[in-house]
């Protein structure tokens, strides 16, 4: 991360902290106190060392009055430091708090696009292990990083009033362990990259072996495998072992010029209080001064280190939540409009004949000359051209990476048109907010989103507002409520983690209850049977039948048996539509999709299988 | 842990070497206050400069002695941690490798990759800080507690006293907080969750616009997660302060006792001094001990993740073991087997007897009361809806599970009499998922069979219908293959593996939809090809294609893990209705036609 960046990012870090500013006043207020006192101390306990000099010549008076200011300086600090770390605490978290909320808050704005583009774990890991460990950096920085400034100049100023000299003598040796810290990170950087070097190569050969243990099994190669690993592993312990060694070294080895300081301290200070320039007493408060000189010395290079690193964690996450977000291009009064318009339909769900009317009135889909490319320079749809009627059924097919799915992005606007326009009921979708325009549709994927929750729970996810009983109606409907009756708790057993106590048929099946209930006069299914076998597709299919009864619907497939019955059937290539027409015409016309059809359905015409 | 110790044997010099340098540093460190005391009470007391610098030098001679212990046994630390890790992650590997697909089944594969890396490294760093420091700071404690009382009792009972009060402080507030940052572990964990599962359905959540009402799901788990590290921080805070301000009431006591003890003549100046010394010293040691206690507990948690691992027992090798108990009946035994099957004659008869399959933690059975017999030469077709268990059966071939119930029989011979690697060596399969491994394609192959001659290799890759796409390589059969074979196609992957099975001409081949990403004229070759096998295997293949099980000898239908239909196809066509169904939901015009 380049410099100026870092600037920005503490900036911008800044701007989230601002609105704890007085939280911060207060922090740095206790920080100095419990900074001045602690150092304040140990001239009392030298004092106090003064005030009794041998047998017989203690004074009693002066002890008490030292001792009794004392335990005042100590309970002062103590409260403060607790204070100061509460303080701490509530900054970092409310600030950390902040960044995820707005974060996720940007995830359900960002353009599916970006999604699209960057891996799920690349974004969690941003949302999650960065801003942990931003917040860890946070926390270092304001417990160690300010208290530590400001204790080495503390110090400095109380060491100087007693004895310039022998100050010298301690800020002339600390640094060095500075040195010394940084000339033996120096060293060990290259061999802790050798292994992590060797450590990623054995985690790829685990990586591989165990993830395939069924091959190695199957074929007997349990023991060249272990063999191959037990190679890796001896490098590995050879790297480690010097990687480890060399970096502990480091503390022994501060340790050590904190040792020479204190001798110097000693010999030193021994010579002026020979000259009666300074007291045993004062002496005692010069060690152990010299002993909290160099803690923050031996700190801060770890302190450095983990603020960067915070800095860094902290640029990644702002580049999420500075991501531009979706255009929302739809004009104030008709968004209003449309949610006004949109409203009565969905309370209407429940009764039939009603909505189904409302339903068919509305339905209707234009694609204008549509053009559209992910990336600039390869153009993927071009001059596309399309009209739904309502309660129309249109099937797309076509070879993979031909633009179907691209197709129904553009519809759902999870991508923007580059060219031309869509109409949704003769309105460019762009006018719409996408609320109105999404409210219109129903969509059911290839892959079964659930969510962790109820079977219930995960139905009305297509209507909140819908009751238990509308939902157990949706799942009759889909044909799910069978199986989901056979569950253990029923409409309440909790689906695990991603479903996997469900089958994929099942899932399908509660995907297109949740569908149902939403009751959208428009119907997506993009590729909704292709992970199931060809029999329990058939069972799912008469659940789409019921369900595509008057709503104009948009089928993605890619086995041409499911979309026979369409009303229009739209064969796309390299992202144009090559042929259009029903089942019947476009066999007829020995194109295109009569190859396509072939290639699925009529092997016994194959030579080889005739014999 | 305990049982992990084992792997600590071969180091037993450096765990008592490492601690015990360790220590000495420690003895070094706690004579400086009493040098120091002596450079008071006697070098300035008597203005003996010659006495200050021989003191002095000591001082410098006590470091530099600290330092070249303290290194040594960072370095015998280092090397039994290091070495121990080593040890570990071998026998954690190679127990691995002896696991059956039952347990790989249920502990997953990503945890043992897990326990495989970062725990190992985590005890590894745990052991090295146990060894280096677990004596150290307890030493230092006591040794400044022991050193006081040499130097006056009634200034010593001060340390008697705090230190365990210390002790009960920090360590109480430890155990307190603990468990806390446990559940800020866990509402983490919800926190990732959430993001994971938003990020996963984002298509389905916006189509749906519940873009607000996940942000408010979000917002109420943040919230308490936010809540809940305030809590555990408040009391955690604690711990700095609390110490701060107990050790430093000591001091005035102590300080106080010194005065009186000083005005009787008990005590010197410079020792009141050394005291107060100790006292600082042993607040340091009593934190760094803390820290490592923290440390250390999450590398014991790991450790016992590590050793769970360990303590799973191979249901197969179970057995092996139970025949090593009698060394003697084993040898005769397998030798039997052998013999037996050596004398049957037959080779790549498979008979199912009644057999079940009930995976561990189901309910229910994947497949059960499997009865047929698969005669030498012929081909068993497979067919069945997702999860009717078809992967099930075939995996009771080479005992990649045991049956629950029933016997499978190859030759003759009860697969569980087998010995594992004999059983499976006349078995060749073919998996559903395509797994290749880095290499060159004829590293990949020669898996099959390490002694095959290139001949032998080239045939299989014909048969395979793989030689067009291997010799268009610019390095033929020796070109690089990626991890996972990355750098292959779906379908060149699927005719690799099946040549790795052919190379071993094995007298059972079992294809399990390995077929599915081949277009029909290769797959149709391939098929051929099979027929045409000169050593004439016992062929199984697993399809949901009717069109790839035409010309089997024998079809079984299964349906939630029951044989429903068994026979061939046209058998099948006329009387069996779910077959039926199968065949004309994929040909469904021919259906019509027919």
């Amino acid at each position: 991360m380049s410099k100026q960046n870092q600037k920005k990012t503490i900036r911008k870090v800044l701007l989230y902290i601002r609105q704890y500013w007085w939280l911060i006043l207060l922090s740095l207020l206790f920080a100095a106190v419990s900074v001045v006192f602690t150092l304040y101390l140990p001239i009392l306990t030298g004092d106090a060392v003064d005030r009794m000099i041998e047998k017989g010549k203690v004074d009693f008076t002066g002890l008490k009055d030292i001792l009794a200011r004392m335990v005042v300086v100590i309970a002062v600090t103590g409260v403060s430091q607790w204070v100061m770390n509460v303080l701490n605490n509530r900054i970092t978290y409310s600030v950390v708090r902040d960044i995820r909320r707005d974060a996720f808050h940007k995830i359900q704005k960002l353009p599916v696009k970006y999604l699209d583009a960057h891996p799920v774990g690349d974004v969690v890991s941003r949302i999650i292990a960065d801003v942990d460990q931003f917040a860890d950096g946070l926390l270092m920085g304001f417990t160690q990083a300010f208290t530590g400034i400001l204790t080495i100049l503390g110090t400095l100023v109380f060491m100087l009033r007693i004895n310039v000299w022998i100050t010298l003598v301690v800020v002339v040796v600390t640094p060095l362990s500075f040195f010394v810290a940084a000339f033996i990170a120096k060293r060990t950087h290259f061999m802790f990259q050798k292994q992590s070097e060797v450590r990623g190569e054995q985690t790829g050969l685990i990586d591989e072996m165990i993830g395939n243990q069924q091959v190695v099994q199957a074929y007997g190669q349990e023991k060249k495998v272990l063999d191959r690993f037990a190679q890796i592993n001896v490098r590995l312990e050879k790297y480690s072992l010097r990687a480890t060694f060399f970096s502990s070294i480091t503390n022994p080895a501060t340790r050590f010029v904190n040792n020479l300081v204190y001798a110097g301290v000693g010999i030193t200070g021994a010579f002026f209080a020979i000259q009666g320039q300074l007291s045993v007493g004062s002496l005692s408060c010069f060690l152990s001064y010299a002993n909290q000189y160099t803690k923050p010395f031996n700190e801060i290079s770890g302190v450095i280190t983990e603020l960067q690193n915070a800095i860094t964690c902290a640029g990644r996450v702002f580049e999420l939540i500075e991501e531009p977000e979706e255009a929302e291009t739809a004009e104030k009064e008709s968004e209003e409009a449309e949610t006004a318009e949109k409203k009565p339909e969905g309370t209407l769900a429940g009764k039939d004949a009603q909505t189904g009317k409302k339903v068919q009135a509305a339905g209707s889909v234009q694609f204008d000359h549509v053009d559209f490319s992910y990336a600039a320079d390869k153009p993927l749809i071009q001059n596309l051209n399309l009209e739904a009627k309502p309660g129309q059924r249109i099937a797309i097919v076509g070879p993979t990476g031909c633009g179907k799915t691209t197709i129904i992005n553009l519809m759902m606007r999870f991508y923007d048109v580059t060219g031309g326009a869509i109409l949704v009921d003769g309105k460019d979708i762009r006018a719409y907010s996408r609320e109105a325009l999404r409210s219109r549709y129903g969509m059911v994927l290839q892959e079964t989103w659930l969510k962790d929750g109820t079977i219930l729970e995960n139905i009305l996810f297509g209507r909140e507002d819908a009751g238990r009983e509308e939902a157990i109606q949706a799942a009759k409907l889909s044909h799910a409520h069978s199986f989901i009756k056979r569950l253990p708790n029923g409409y309440d057993t909790v689906i695990k983690e991603n479903g996997d106590n469900l089958s994929q048929g099942q899932r399908q099946l509660l995907c297109i209850a949740r569908v149902i209930l939403c009751r959208p006069s428009i119907l997506i299914l993009d590729e909704a049977t292709s992970s199931i076998d060809t029999r329990t597709e058939m069972k799912i299919q008469s659940a789409f039948k019921k369900l595509m009864e008057g709503r104009t619907s948009f089928i993605v497939a890619h086995r041409l048996s499911t979309i026979q019955n369409a009303d229009m059937i739209l064969v796309m290539k390299d992202g144009k539509i090559v042929e259009q027409g029903n089942h019947k015409t476009l066999l007829e016309k020995q194109g295109f999709y009569a190859n396509l059809y072939e290639s699925q359905f009529d092997l016994p015409v194959f030579p080889d299988s005739a014999t | 842990m305990k049982s992990l110790l084992v792997y600590l044997k071969d180091y037993k010099k450096e765990c008592i070497l490492g601690p015990l340098f360790k220590l000495l540093e420690a003895g070094f460190d706690l004579t400086v206050p009493l040098v120091t005391a002596a450079i008071i009470d006697y070098g300035i007391a008597s203005e003996d400069r010659a006495y200050i610098f021989r003191y002095g030098a000591l001082l410098l001679l006590l470091a530099l002695v600290g330092l070249s212990c303290s290194v040594t046994a960072q370095y015998y630390a280092a090397k039994a941690a290091v070495g121990f890790a080593a040890k570990l992650r071998y026998a954690l590997f190679a127990h691995i490798e002896s696991l059956s697909f039952s347990e790989m089944d249920q502990i997953g594969t990503s945890t043992l990759i897990t326990r495989m890396t970062s725990d190992i490294n985590q005890v590894q760093s745990g052991v090295n800080m146990a060894l280096r420091l677990f004596l150290r700071s307890p030493f230092i404690v006591l040794g400044a507690m022991v050193l006081s009382f040499f130097m006056d009792v009634q200034a010593a009972l001060v340390f008697v006293v705090v230190i365990p009060l210390l002790a009960l402080v920090v360590f109480g507030i430890m155990g307190i907080s603990m468990p806390l940052y446990r559940k800020v572990q866990a509402a983490l964990d919800q926190v990732l969750g959430s993001t994971r599962e938003n990020l996963t359905g984002v298509r389905v959540i916006r189509a749906f616009m519940r873009e607000r009402a996940e942000e408010q799901e979000f917002e109420q788990e943040n919230a308490l997660l936010a809540k809940s590290q305030l809590f555990v921080g408040k009391i955690s805070a604690l711990t700095n302060p609390l110490t701060y301000v107990m050790i430093n009431l000591a001091l005035v006591v102590l300080l106080w006792v010194g005065g009186l003890r000083i005005h009787a003549g008990a005590l010197s100046q410079g020792q009141v001094v050394a005291l107060i010394n100790y006292m600082s010293q042993i607040l340091v040691e009593l934190v760094k001990l803390a820290n490592t206690i923290v440390l250390s507990n999450k590398a014991l948690a790991c450790a016992g993740r590590v050793e769970s691992i360990l303590a799973v027992k191979s249901s197969l090798e179970m057995e092996k073991y139970l025949e090593k108990d009698g060394a003697a009946g084993k040898k005769a035994d397998s030798k039997t087997v052998k013999q037996r099957s050596d004398n049957t004659g037959i080779s790549g008869q498979v008979i199912f007897q009644h057999a079940a399959l009930c995976y561990q933690g189901a309910s229910e059975p994947s497949v059960e009361g499997l009865d047929f017999t698969a005669e030498p030469g012929e081909t068993i077709g497979i067919i069945g809806g997702t999860g009717s268990g078809k992967s099930s059966l075939v995996h009771l071939i080479p005992r990649f599970y045991d049956a629950t119930e029933g016997n499978v029989l190859v030759d003759g011979i009860n697969v569980k009499e087998f010995p594992l690697e004999e059983l499976r060596s006349k078995i060749g399969i073919v998996m559903q998922k395509a797994v290749l491994f880095q290499g060159t394609i004829r590293e990949n192959l020669l898996w099959g069979k390490e002694t095959a001659t290139p001949e032998e290799l080239r045939e299989a890759l014909e048969l395979s219908q793989a030689m067009e796409f291997v010799e268009k390589k610019e390095k033929g059969i020796d070109a690089h293959v990626e991890q996972g074979g990355r750098n292959l196609s779906g379908g060149q992957r699927q005719r690799l593996s099946i040549a790795r099975a052919l190379v071993r001409r094995p007298e059972i081949l079992i294809l399990d939809d390995s077929t599915s990403a081949l277009d029909y004229a290769t797959d149709a070759k391939l098929r051929s090809g099979l027929k045409k096998l000169s050593y004439h295997p016992t062929i199984f293949i697993v399809s949901q294609r009717t069109s790839s099980l035409l010309h089997a000898d024998k079809i079984l239908v299964l349906e939630d893990g029951k044989v429903i239909g068994m026979g061939t196809h046209d058998e099948l066509l006329s009387r069996c209705q779910v077959y039926q169904e199968i065949h004309y939901s994929q040909f469904q015009e021919k259906g019509e036609r027919a």
